[in-house]
């Protein structure tokens, strides 16, 4: 579970996030939903500390990771497996060396395991045979599965994603969707995606938080979004006409 | 102000660089392919520039001293303190300002703007340490190395060029080069070297990691990168100069 406690975050006083508090829950799937520049990332990114904030605090299962040493600090994000909006693999190493990284870095595992380890992962993320290729090599959706393979590898207690389906055709975009909703349950991990795609808000989500111009205006799951009367939420999840007709069909049932 | 901002910040930095590393092996093995990398690749170019820059300065400072009253011997010498002293160190440093400083400012930078920087964060790798230290002590480590055989080039570049011009006879210039040699200008010039390895490092990747933007920044932190270090290079030469050989 993930605590995010009256957060706020500003830079050279351009204020992007203004006082956001909510619960990401254990074992489910956590959407952060909101147009673009609405302050996705940088809350993510607030919130594993890529961003220094200006006040509030973030508890990671209870322990505060604003008021924590350094060292403290490195343990948690070890706990933590993140996706980045543009993969983030890196570029020189092979598939086999990116998902392998976490764990030379901070496992003690004998050379054969951690390759078991990275078979495993990348059996999970339905990416096999491609163990010796670059990510240059790769199409976007395999980069983006690799980029989650190691973002498991070490077991992590969090996975927080950015856009995981930014640049991907639908089909692939709900291979990817339920690959972490998948890995989400098995492993009971704490989840959070940040996404502006609606068919991932009509899959996989358990928990949505809408957040408008660094503003938290709405919560709840995937039931109540067409119940809503919130305006800012209505103009972004109904832009399309489609989502019109099944708010439609859907609304008050 | 920037100056004291950037000055703060790359203090910082450098102090992160020197953290105990991660997990040693990785370490070693990333010095290995920093050495390669940074290194033995640059022994091409550096051998280029000393086997001219050796005959040039032979052959300007024959013309120069067109006295019959001033023994020949006199070029070889002059030509071998000013490679030993000045050009094998500071010259050799200064191009390498350019390549090495431009690979580092660009791939650290490129690994920014990715995000791949921040995905090492987010590992709990220290990114500085993990991405910075290794080429910081493969350059401490080559750069001596470079010079060295920098100035066996150079001074042979001399003699090729007094040989083959006829301006020195070779018996006359191997004597010079040898007439009151003082083994601490090869000692000067390695610290010189050593120093000059630091900077072009740490400020390359400094200004690598600093980039925010995309490949246009990257571009442009390259280019700062190669013209704070070569600045560097220049006042770090006067200072070293000040100390050393007063
Ligand atoms: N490092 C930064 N420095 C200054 N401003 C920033 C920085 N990062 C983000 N911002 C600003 O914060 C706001 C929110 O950006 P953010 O990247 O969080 O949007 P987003 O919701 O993730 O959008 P998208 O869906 O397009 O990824 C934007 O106005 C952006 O200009
Ligand atoms: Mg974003």
């Amino acid at each position: 579970m993930i605590e995010v406690v009256d957060l706020s975050k500003s830079f050279d006083d351009k204020p992007v996030l203004s006082h956001i508090s909510t619960i990401f829950d254990k074992e489910k799937v956590n959407l952060v939903i909101g147009q673009s520049g609405s302050g996705k990332t940088v809350l993510i990114k607030s919130i594993v500390g890529l961003h220094k904030i200006d006040s509030g605090d973030i508890l990671f299962d209870g322990r505060s990771f604003v008021n924590m040493s350094d060292d403290d600090r490195k343990n948690i994000r070890k706990e933590i497996g993140m996706l980045f909006q543009g993969s983030a693999l890196f570029d020189y190493m092979t598939v086999e060396e990116n998902v392998r990284f976490p764990l030379d870095m901070f496992s003690k595992m004998t050379l054969g395991e951690k390759l078991d380890r990275v078979n495993y992962c990348l059996k999970q993320v339905k990416l096999e045979n491609a163990n010796k290729k670059y990510p240059s090599e790769l199409s976007g959706g395999m980069q983006k599965r690799v980029a989650i393979a190691r973002a498991i590898s070490l077991n992590p207690k969090y996975l927080i994603c950015d856009e995981p389906n930014s640049g991907l055709d639908p089909k692939t975009s709900i291979v990817i969707d339920e690959l972490i909703f998948e890995i989400t349950k098995e492993f009971e991990i704490t989840t959070i995606i940040n996404t502006h795609d609606m068919n991932s808000v009509m899959e996989i989500g358990e928990k949505i938080v809408f957040i408008h111009e660094g503003v938290k205006q709405w919560e709840g799951n995937r039931n109540q979004i067409f119940n809503t009367d919130n305006k800012e939420l209505n103009d972004f999840v109904f832009a399309s006409d489609l989502f019109k007709k099944i708010r439609k069909t859907q609304r008050y049932i | 102000m920037t100056f004291f901002f950037h000055l703060g910040r790359y203090s910082a930095f450098v102090c992160k660089v020197f953290k105990k590393p991660d997990k040693h092996s990785i370490f070693f093995r990333q010095l290995s392919l920093e050495v390669e990398n940074l290194g033995l690749n640059s022994f091409g170019i550096v051998a280029l520039i000393s086997v001219f820059m050796g005959a040039v300065i032979t052959l300007q400072t024959a013309y120069n001293l067109e006295m019959p009253i001033i023994p020949k011997y006199t070029i070889g010498l002059a030509a071998r303190d000013s490679i030993l002293l000045e050009f094998s160190s500071t010259m050799v440093s200064l191009i390498l300002a350019g390549k090495v400083g431009s690979n580092i400012a660009s791939e650290i930078g490129t690994m920014r703007v990715t995000e791949q920087i921040d995905a090492l964060e987010i590992m709990g790798v220290n990114s500085p340490g993990y991405l910075v230290l290794p080429k910081l002590c493969a350059t401490v480590l080559i750069f001596p190395l470079l010079v060295i055989v920098s100035m066996g080039i150079g001074i042979f570049g001399g003699w090729a060029a007094g040989v083959i011009t006829g301006e020195v006879n070779s018996a006359d210039y191997i004597y010079g080069i040898q007439y009151s040699f003082k083994p601490f200008y090869v000692v000067y010039s390695l610290i010189k070297s050593v120093v000059f390895a630091f900077i072009i490092s740490t400020v390359s990747a400094y200004y690598g990691y600093y980039t925010s933007g995309g490949a246009l920044e990257v571009g442009r932190s390259s280019t700062k990168a190669v013209v704070i270090s070569s600045i560097q290079i220049l006042v770090f030469n006067l200072i070293l100069t000040q100390i050393l050989l007063t």
